[in-house]
């Protein structure tokens, strides 16, 4: 006997009334959300899309082959990667014995400390950065390197401090003290130890801090430009100048890093290292 | 104070910003002793614990290891190892990498390494537990690798610090058991903290009562048990039936050195309040007319007794103790 597999009315009398409703609202939340993610992705491999169609005549790599053939993308790609690297070194080595600082000494002011890192993200960005770009102005860091490493660095500093501090007070103080009395110093109870068990916090911020800086425009585009165009600060002339295949390869790439970041996350991190993460006090 | 004496204790104070702490405090422990602090928490048991290990510093006063002032060490060059309540594995490190780390520290070869790990192992009865992680262990077997850990450096001063009351009564007993086996074969110096008198009746050559950071009574269990030198310490250490006296000092005598029979015409007279079984033995209180006195008899004596019965009490070996706290005699 045939019977329809999506006849709907069988859907409503298998899941219930209510049920029924959940999930219409659940395709609905899907299609919104991951629509226009999987139209880039068509578009991003399709060689040949005109309009009225609503899947592309012809599949392939062309516009891949396209844009890395364009010595200006690629570049842009190298240096967003090349910041985004040191960003999150300079960030570690900055902001690793503050938040242990933080963690471990009681001294007044020191809640005022970690919430003025939260300051920094509480205003529009774009107010911050052009006050900023007056200073770099001044001081004659208007499109240099340590100009754009300075704005990447600001990005991502609520998260490196808040939640390696929480790290670091998740570790409780009597392990480092059976350190020291084995016979370590502090300095070797530091690395044997202490950093070792707090570093799933850490390498959570060390990753937000990397996708950040991979992500980061206004700033960059303020104090970067003409010298330093990042992926982000290319996407902008992209959009205007190439057709919208190109531009999806393009956000495609930019895209890579984040998804490979948060599979790793979510492998090796719990909800439990983020929530902690942001408790403050 | 005796000149041998390994770790000695001359005078010490240590007080927290709050005021509390311990003051005036003067403690000798031979080799091979076993010397317990016990007191309720906040007696400063620990502080003392924590003083001698390093992590806390001395106002003033003197500790002396194998008659070497240590009062000023940092506690990485201390010849003492501590356990912790909390057991205090690194959960990052395998058994293995966690008893390893000291060994590694004081360049002892890894061929020796291997040797004295695997011994220590067998003594605490973990062979084969080398590459497990700490999570992956119940907290009795955990406690027993940090032991393993401390013993494992050839401390000069083993220091533990309420290291079985986060494991359940049966493990406890059995780990004091071997923990006072390992103790008196490799004939080490130990300190150890408890709130639980039952613990340190059980393990220690001494038992030093505290009370609000002073010592109230150091002695063997035995004279500590049967002769408790102040009220405070005849309340802490085992039963005690407090019994007002018409001088206004008052009586003590364990549940123990009470007898009963029917009728009246005893020391005391009364009524059988409850009656209760606790397995070989049964618990009686009897209500008298100085207060609630609880005693110790034997199944077959108890089945004479019901409930409101007017009984006659005997007390037996007794002490005195003003109000004031001190001992009358």
């Amino acid at each position: 006997m045939y019977m329809s597999y999506l006849n709907p009315k069988r859907w409503v009398h298998m899941m219930g009334r209510k049920k029924f409703g959940e999930f219409l609202v659940l395709a609905a939340f899907m299609l919104f959300f991951y629509g226009p993610l999987l139209h880039m992705f068509m578009l991003a491999f399709a060689n040949k899309y005109e309009m009225p169609g609503v899947l592309p005549q012809e599949f392939g790599f062309q516009w891949w082959r396209y844009v890395l053939a364009q010595p200006t993308l690629v570049s842009s790609i190298v240096l967003s990667f090349t910041i985004a690297l040191i960003t999150t070194a300079l960030s570690l080595l900055i902001c690793i014995p503050a938040a242990y600082v933080l963690a471990r000494y009681e001294f007044p002011g020191r809640k005022l400390v970690m919430f003025s890192f939260l300051l920094g993200n509480a205003f529009p960005k774009i107010g911050i950065y052009a006050s900023m770009g007056i200073i770099f102005y001044r001081i004659g860091l208007m499109g240099t390197l340590p100009g754009v490493l300075i704005v990447h660095l600001l990005g991502g500093m609520m998260l490196m401090i808040w939640m390696p501090t929480n790290a670091f007070k998740s570790v409780p103080r009597q392990q480092e003290e059976a350190a020291r009395d084995i016979g370590a110093g502090p300095i070797r109870t530091f690395f044997y130890v202490t950093l070792p068990m707090a570093w799933p916090g850490i390498a959570v911020a060390s990753m937000f801090t990397f996708i950040g800086s991979l992500g980061e425009n206004q700033g960059t585009l303020l104090v970067g430009l003409p010298n330093y165009r990042t992926m982000p600060v290319e996407m902008y002339g992209v959009i205007l100048d190439y057709p919208a295949t190109a531009g999806a390869v393009f956000a495609l790439i930019l895209l890579i890093p984040n998804v490979l970041l948060l599979f790793l996350m979510r492998k090796y991190v719990g909800p439990e290292t983020l929530s902690k993460g942001f408790k403050m006090g | 104070m005796s000149g041998n004496a390994k770790l000695e204790i001359r005078d010490l104070t240590m007080l927290y910003k709050t005021g509390d702490g311990v003051r005036n405090i003067n403690l000798a422990v031979e080799q091979g002793e076993l010397v317990t602090l016990l007191g309720p928490s906040g007696c400063g048991k620990t502080t003392i614990l924590r003083t001698i290990g390093g992590f806390l510093q001395a106002a003033s006063g003197q500790i002396l290891i194998s008659g070497k002032d240590i009062t000023h060490m940092l506690p990485e060059k201390r010849p003492t190892a501590m356990v912790f309540q909390s057991y205090n594995l690194w959960p990052h490190m395998t058994v293995y990498e966690n008893m390893a780390f000291g060994l590694k520290l004081r360049k002892v070869p890894k061929s020796e390494q291997k040797r004295r790990i695997a011994e220590m192992l067998e003594m605490i009865k973990m062979s084969g537990y080398e590459k497990k992680y700490p999570g992956q262990m119940s907290g009795g077997q955990q406690q027993r690798i940090a032991i393993g850990r401390s013993l494992l450096l050839q401390p000069d001063v083993l220091l533990l610090d309420e290291p079985f009351s986060a494991l359940d009564a049966k493990i406890r007993s059995q780990m004091r058991e071997e923990l006072r086996k390992i103790q008196t074969d490799l004939n080490i110096t130990v300190v150890f903290v408890t709130h639980d008198q039952e613990e340190a009746m059980a393990l220690s050559d001494r038992i030093v009562v505290m009370n609000k950071g002073s010592f109230e009574q150091v002695g063997p269990p035995q004279e500590i048990y049967n002769r408790p030198a102040s009220r405070y310490v005849a309340d802490f250490i085992g039963e005690m039936n407090f019994i007002p006296m018409p001088d206004g000092s008052i009586k003590a005598v364990r549940p123990e050195n009470v007898s009963v029979s029917p009728g009246t015409g005893g020391n005391l007279d009364g009524y059988v309040r409850t009656i209760m079984m606790l397995g070989h033995y049964i618990e009686m209180t009897v209500d008298t007319d100085c207060g609630i006195v609880k005693l110790f008899v034997s199944a077959e004596e108890a089945e004479q007794y019901k409930r409101g019965n007017p009984v006659a009490l005997t007390l037996g070996e007794s002490h005195r103790y003003n109000d004031d706290q001190s001992a009358a005699g």
